[in-house]
């Protein structure tokens, strides 16, 4: 099962993910080849009083994410969520209600969290991003993660990656966290599975030092 | 969302000269800008980013009050001790507001500032008067979460509840515009829908609202915030309530009042009615129950929001009794 699911894809098979990021590539490259190059716009505009002009066409931005800094081109109005998922294949971060609902998007800016799905892009220049990829892997488990699947935190899945970013930017904050603090570090993501007592169970579980030896 | 670029002004001389162009909007936390754009609400060419604007930035505590810098996040504004402990309503409004990831993004300003959640007004498809139609669809459609007081021709409700509560504790607006500055009540900067449907307060093309100042409290208030929401973990309020009560520690004798309700009218409402009943009386839970009941003397309520009626009265009786510290029976 296990290296079903993180074995490497058949080269033949393309699937229904893959398909999806190609058809969008697709989509980018077009609207480029209609926008003028955008550096010509980028100089500052210093009779008017302006800083920085960018956009409405596609400009190439640094993004420091989970430790690394990353270049992506995108337009103003692409969301960090959407330049993470669609332009860099963090896929971990998950898009859902796209409105800062639900909190399946989590990511932390500078340590905090936020709904990235209500974030430009161009926004989270200049601050330390980090995404679930950056918390965890299966190869490299979290005290939280390694709780999570201990006490069974998660039914479909789907919520998981926005839950835990909460989760652990709040017992980042505070080490001592109580069921109250818990559940409040969760308000804001929404799981319809219904799996809150058992993240909440892992989360005291981290905080009670129940997990000692999985660093 | 259309294609937009956007602008980074040198400084807040040049941000008003922007804003007070066509079709430029401001951009600071975002959080309502965006889901705007994405409902095509408003479909701005340009974004004129206000983040970098020193003005704007800040919690500076002093003898003369505090001042709150527009960009100031909302949970930076729950978390400050010296809010919490001289203007708790406040600190208690943050706190409840939306969910720790919103927190950590949208801004003093924006709350201020955010349009209203109707779903009619929010719908991409739905022509409501306050986006040019004729009607408030409210009026005769579901309208349970709309207006009891103040309504007409729009019955949307204010969806700010930082700002009963910084009105509860005096707060004025410094607002900086392209020919000038100038401060105002908060309690008069927002606009019914009677003067003008469209918009919901007096914030002018090119205007940039840049900080929010609060007086120091009068001598012996405290004051309080509460909400009454349908989901627990995080909700729009159904009402709110924030109340700043001076009294007389022995007496209880209430010197000074405010009482300012949330998510009830399509401003935040004061209710001066409520604060006759106790101010100048020792302050006890009748008086509490008398000032609830007077909240909502001239309510009107719609097809479906009655029940506000009976929340408000309750709400605002709670909240003047947990400003004055005392406990209910």
């Amino acid at each position: 099962m296990k290296h079903d699911k993180h074995g490497p894809p058949d080269s033949r098979a393309i699937s229904r993910r893959a398909f999806i990021k190609g058809a969008g590539a697709i989509a980018a490259t077009t609207g480029l080849i209609r926008t003028p190059p955008a550096s010509a716009d980028a100089a500052p505009d210093a009779q008017d009083g302006i800083v920085e002009r960018i956009g409405p066409g596609a400009q190439t931005i640094e993004l420091k994410i989970n430790g690394e800094v990353k270049r992506v081109t995108v337009e103003p109005r692409v969301t960090l969520l959407r330049a993470l998922r669609d332009h860099l294949n963090l896929t971990g971060t998950k898009l859902v209600c796209d409105r800062g609902a639900c909190g399946a998007c989590t990511v932390h800016l500078d340590g905090k969290p936020v709904t990235s799905c209500m974030v430009l892009a161009l926004d989270a220049r200049g601050h330390e991003i980090t995404t679930i990829e950056g918390l965890l892997t299966p190869d490299r488990m979290s005290p939280l993660g390694a709780a999570f699947v201990e006490h069974d935190a998660a039914q479909c899945g789907f919520c998981t990656p926005g839950m835990m970013m909460s989760m652990a930017a709040a017992l980042a904050s505070n080490p001592k966290a109580q069921l109250e603090d818990v559940k409040r570090a969760v308000a804001g993501n929404i799981c319809r599975c219904g799996t809150y007592p058992h993240v909440f169970a892992a989360a005291l579980s981290v905080v009670r030092g129940g997990n000692r030896g999985e660093s | 969302m259309n294609r937009f670029e956007v602008l980074t002004p040198a400084d807040l001389a040049h941000a008003a000269r922007l804003l007070a162009r066509q079709g430029h909007v401001a951009l600071a936390g975002g959080v309502d800008v965006i889901d705007l754009l994405k409902l095509g609400i408003i479909a701005p060419a340009t974004l004129v980013n206000l983040k970098n604007l020193p003005e704007l930035h800040g919690i500076e505590p002093g003898p003369r009050g505090l001042r709150l810098g527009a960009l100031t996040k909302l949970h930076e504004v729950a978390e400050h001790p010296f809010i919490r402990e001289h203007y708790t309503a406040v600190s208690d409004a943050a706190r409840e507001a939306a969910t720790p990831q919103i927190r950590n993004l949208a801004t003093v300003g924006g709350n201020l500032l955010q349009r209203p959640r109707c779903w009619y007004f929010r719908h991409p498809d739905v022509n409501c008067l306050k986006k040019g139609g004729d009607r408030c669809y409210a009026l005769t459609g579901l309208n349970r979460y709309h207006a009891i007081l103040g309504g007409g021709p729009s019955f949307i409700v204010h969806p700010s509840n930082l700002a009963p509560a910084l009105i509860a504790l005096g707060a004025s607006a410094r607002i900086v515009g392209p020919s000038g500055e100038r401060s105002v009540e908060l309690e008069k900067f927002f606009t019914l829908p009677s003067v003008d449907p469209k918009r919901e307060n007096d914030l002018k093309p090119g205007e940039v609202l840049v900080e929010v100042n609060l007086p120091p409290p009068p001598a012996g208030a405290k004051s309080a915030y509460l909400e009454a929401r349908e989901k627990q973990s995080f909700d729009w309020p159904l009402v709110g309530a924030a109340a700043m009560v001076a009294s007389d520690g022995a007496s209880r004798t209430v010197r000074d009042a405010r009482i300012v309700l949330c998510a009830v009218a399509p401003i935040p409402w004061r209710s001066p009615e409520a604060e006759k009943e106790i101010i100048g009386h020792p302050l006890d839970a009748e008086r509490a129950r008398a000032a609830g009941e007077a909240c909502v003397r001239g309510a009107h309520p719609l097809a479906d929001n009655a029940y506000k009626i009976a929340m408000t009265k309750v709400l605002a009786r709670r909240t003047i009794l947990k400003a004055a510290g005392i406990e209910e029976a």
